[in-house]
């Protein structure tokens, strides 16, 4: 019994080990080795952890409950992603400078993963808290990592404090629901309130918890943390932020919405709003997809817009929980997992220019494509991918959530959620043109600072440029594993 | 045969972008063979094509692309397809005939030329209105970059201008079309089976504004027109070329394709709107023509004035007034970009002032021959005269518009006055004014790198093509007006009964 526990909980404890063997391996063998080579070796160490985590995943297909955690095809495809993310985070972290303590990094890296793990294991509402708080407080350490900038310090304790204030949200929102139904388990609170009416001490408990929820998704208005984290955190963390934790908050929204509370959606139609999730996540992502894009437009600090991007992206993001079924779900997490490719290449391209200095203003990528004709390739795919310019993945990815959005119940309805998205979208070619503009029409200044040149690093970035091209000119396989993956789940 | 016109350009412009260091004659040659390979596959195509019975709809490939949507590759070729396909090929030869002399970044330069071709043979062959829109997007991007890397005057503004225009209309093309595909069932996006689809005419009546002028934005249906000036004249001349002479021509064709086709009901609420619309670019376009001191900015509203022919013969829902507007998308391609060529190349290059004010004095068709006689040649088919292209293609489009709207032809018939006015009054000023003796600090007379063979090849070429053209219609018009009578359009014309 518990070794089948085990075998089905080996990816988590696999790299639970694998954070241990970083630490110790860090702190005892290569404590006098220069800093290059100490990272090298952890993070070769955790990939080869993420790595057979990966393989287990592959071969563990099953669809079972086990205690407060729920395992499906479905959630095992989404850890391979975040595996695979946290890889990628690890590799382009081979040549950080910002920082000497290489083991506490990337064994809280592998930490915040496994937060992450669990996360999306999770079926039990004090299980997702939990599993939450273990991955933001990993988080908050990481970005308050490079010691030697105030900026990185502020920004950590600007997440923190923000970071509380949403589990306070979520966790009071939990004891209402917990009161409300004598549950955790969401499968249960959605079969305890079919049963009941509708009364607004639910609704207040899903506003607070979706309020939590929006300040970890850095949805507008409560995003106010995410540029100075973005900006303070070193990149790789930033990157780490963007991607891997936000495909985790955004699946575990998602199974809390469509598991928890399917009868109370309410609707988002055009003039004709009902109360439920539905009306708050619409006026969530319009918020975010305008102020997004609009701060964007004046922003000179590269990781800056990107983060004002990352909250838009949430926005248009938010439109597939308002689609139905199995498909909404797998527009939802192709959009975000492409999302997460894309936006880690553009802060691993923003690592390498800055390499270890804070130098990422605009101005610093003038000329980027003479020095560095490859990595600006990679730049123009990750920014015009964000754009939604086809046919990148970014493009497929919004077409899909857009299409969804129009096909749920509301049918045209929601038409005006759509016409906000998509205008939203044309102002943000602006921006990432703004950037590609300095990297090919700038001139290259005269003394311009060293790039980082780790060849895996930038193998890194070539592959996930790649990955971005492939899945927007092919989209197919990556939906048909989705799809099969939803089949099989019991979501 | 016709696909590789789509896969020569791109495959080309990949080479291009892997070609180690900068060698701007390799560069050159390699996208001149480039352009070549696909002019001759897209005229081998058409060649076969015409073959066939006139007015069918030649399948060349229809793939599942995204099963899971519905999304076919699909491309196919009709008479319309066809003659825009003859288009691009003569314009992207041509275009990278004129852009011999560029060395500064020259192996980008040709990538990206290479890459708006390959998109723009992209749109012309999609049947397929999810592949069309991404071949209409594909092309967005190398138009910013030709511009803000290669242009001249105020290149970034025109550029980023230009983008965004573009990118908004794409947006509303966009919303349009999720929409339409949406509310047919999620079916499919296969052109000819929603335009099968009866669209309730509710629906029609907002989504065809918003879809056609989303297209007609980059047709430069006025008042959406005013990227077109700017972008043209910051453009270098490759670029302004292409995007005069084809890259306006996907917003008509986009317009004509996709809006009026899909929502029959909701064009014959909006026709006379758009009529009047167009009929205001023509005059308005014009007249401001008539006043610019900027030869390029001269042609730029030029092209403004004669894409409001097209998009009015579009509106005239009649056989003759569209064979006309589709003629003229052709016709004003050829000469806008001849026209360009003499601007931007020829003179520009050499002079490196566009200032009419300044050009007088400097008695250009004396010392560049050559140029003077191919603008008075491009002009006279640019006013629109008998034996040339332009011609032929108007008069379809007045007569078309005579029958739907008498007053508004009227006007247009203004328009065609002023195009000879401007026209001319452009040609003697650059060319022709005999000016008072030199000044005594202008004693040494302007001497200039002779018309170089490669801008000799160009001109010709598009000489010969209006030329033919407007001789002998009948080659293009076989393949156009068995298009505009199959079915596809016969139901539009009728007000979507089938």
């Amino acid at each position: 019994m518990h070794l089948e526990w085990l075998r089905l909980l080996a990816p988590e404890t696999i790299v639970v080990v694998t954070a241990l063997i970083v630490l110790m391996a860090d702190l005892t063998l290569f404590r006098q080795k220069p800093i290059t080579f100490r990272a090298a070796v952890a993070g070769m160490i955790a990939t080869l952890g993420c790595l057979i985590a990966i393989f287990w995943l592959e071969e563990l297909s099953v669809s079972q409950k086990l205690g407060m955690l729920s395992l499906s095809p479905l959630t095992q495809m989404i850890k391979q992603a975040i595996l695979a993310l946290t890889i990628f985070t690890a590799l382009i972290s081979f040549s950080a400078k910002f920082t000497r303590h290489i083991g506490e990094y990337f064994a809280l890296l592998l930490v915040a993963t496994v937060g992450l793990l669990f996360l999306i294991s999770s079926e039990n509402l004090l299980m997702i808290f939990v599993s939450l708080e273990l991955l933001s407080l990993s988080l908050y350490a990481m970005v308050a990592f490079n010691k030697a900038s105030l900026a990185s310090s502020e920004a950590a304790l600007k997440y923190f404090l923000f970071g509380g204030m949403a589990a306070a949200f979520t966790l009071y929102g939990i004891s209402l629901i917990y009161g409300l139904t004598g549950s955790l388990e969401l499968p249960e609170i959605a079969t305890k309130l079919s049963a009941q009416t509708a009364t607004p001490a639910l609704f207040l408990a899903l506003v607070m918890t979706l309020i939590g929820f929006a300040f970890k998704l850095a949805a507008a208005p409560f995003h106010l943390w995410a540029p100075d984290a973005y900006q303070g955190a070193p990149t790789q963390i930033a990157s780490f932020i963007a991607s891997g934790s936000k495909i985790g908050s955004f699946f575990v929204l998602a199974r809390i919405l469509a598991v928890g509370f399917p009868q109370n959606t309410g609707s988002a139609a055009f003039c004709s709003w009902t109360s439920g999730w539905a009306p708050i996540l619409a006026l969530l992502a319009v918020i975010s997809m305008l102020l997004g894009n609009i701060v964007a437009i004046m922003q000179s600090s590269v990781k800056r817009l990107l983060a004002y991007s990352a909250i838009a992206h949430g926005g248009y993001a938010l439109l597939a929980f308002f689609g139905t079924g199995t498909r909404a779900m797998s527009a939802l997490m192709f959009y975000v997992i492409t999302y997460a490719i894309t936006v880690l290449g553009a802060f691993a391209v923003v690592a390498m220019v800055e390499n270890g200095s804070n130098r990422e203003q605009m101005r610093d990528f003038a000329g980027l494509s003479r020095r560095a004709p490859v990595l600006s390739a990679c730049m123009a795919v990750f920014m015009l991918s964000l754009a939604g310019i086809p046919p990148l993945a970014g493009f497929f990815g919004k077409f899909y959530v857009f299409t969804v959005a129009l096909s749920g119940p509301q049918n045209l309805g929601l038409l005006w959620l759509v016409i906000v998205a998509i205008s939203a979208s044309a102002i943000s070619l602006y921006y990432y043109l703004q950037v590609l503009k300095q990297i090919y029409v700038a001139d290259v200044p005269a003394h311009p600072a060293p790039l980082d040149t780790n060849v895996i690093a930038r193998g890194a970035i070539v592959v996930l440029a790649a990955a971005v091209v492939l899945m927007g000119c092919l989209p197919g396989p990556t939906l048909e594993k989705l799809a099969t993956a939803m089949a099989k789940s019991i979501f | 045969m016709l696909a590789w016109t789509i896969y020569i350009s791109f495959i080309g412009a990949a080479v291009l972008m892997l070609l180690p260091g900068d060698k701007p004659r390799l560069a050159r040659r390699l996208g001149l063979l480039t352009a070549l390979g696909g002019m001759i596959a897209g005229c081998l195509g058409v060649s076969q094509f015409s073959k066939g019975t006139p007015g069918r709809l030649d399948e060349i490939v229809n793939l599942p692309w995204i099963a899971d949507l519905h999304i076919h590759y699909h491309l196919a070729v009709d008479g319309v397809s066809a003659v825009l396909v003859l288009l691009t090929g003569i314009a992207a030869v041509v275009g990278i005939l004129f852009s011999w002399n560029i060395e500064h970044r020259a192996k980008e330069f040709f990538a990206m030329f290479l890459a708006l071709i390959g998109g723009v043979y992209g749109v012309f062959l999609s049947f397929d209105l999810f592949l069309l829109f991404v071949f209409y997007e594909i092309a967005i991007i190398p138009k910013y970059f030709l511009i803000a890397i290669w242009g001249s005057t105020r290149r970034e503004y025109g550029a980023m201008k230009l983008a965004l225009y573009s990118f908004i209309g794409s947006a509303m093309v966009l919303i349009g079309l999720i929409a339409a595909y949406v509310v047919s069932g999620s079916h499919s996006f296969d052109l000819v089976e929603l335009a099968k689809y009866p669209f309730p005419a509710s629906f029609q009546n907002w989504a065809f504004p918003l879809v056609f002028i989303g297209f007609a934005i980059l047709a430069g249906l006025w008042p959406f027109h005013t990227w077109a000036p700017t972008g043209h004249v910051a453009a270098p001349t490759a670029a302004s070329m292409l995007l005069a002479g084809v890259v306006m021509k996907l917003g008509a064709y986009g317009a004509m394709r996709v809006a009026m086709i899909l929502f029959p009901l909701g064009l014959q609420t909006w026709q006379n709107t758009i009529a009047l619309l167009a009929v205001i670019g023509i005059v308005y376009g014009a007249m401001v023509a008539l006043v610019q001191r900027d030869f390029k900015f001269v042609i730029g509203y030029s092209s403004v004035s004669h894409m409001g022919f097209v998009l009015l013969g579009l509106m005239t829902l009649t056989q003759v007034g569209i064979s006309g507007a589709i003629l003229q998308m052709f016709s004003h391609g050829i000469i806008a970009g001849l026209l360009f060529g003499v601007v931007g190349r020829m003179v520009y290059d050499r002079t490196h002032t566009r200032d009419l004010v300044q050009l007088q004095p400097m008695n250009l068709s004396k010392l560049l021959p050559f140029a003077a006689v191919t603008f008075v040649i491009g002009g006279a088919a640019s006013m629109g005269l008998p034996g040339f292209s332009g011609f032929i293609a108007e008069l379809q489009v007045v007569e078309g518009a005579w029958v739907a709207f008498p007053i508004f032809t009227v006007a247009a018939g203004l328009g065609i006055i002023l195009g000879v006015a401007y026209t001319l009054r452009v040609m003697i000023k650059a060319f022709f004014l005999q000016n008072e003796p030199i000044h005594a600090t202008d004693a040494a007379p302007h001497h200039f790198v002779p018309i170089t063979l490669p801008e000799r090849l160009g001109a010709l070429v598009l000489l010969a093509a209006t030329l033919v053209i407007g001789l002998y219609p009948r080659l293009l018009m076989d393949l156009i007006v068995p298009a505009v009578n199959s079915p596809l359009f016969s139901r539009m014309l009728k007000g979507g009964v089938s």
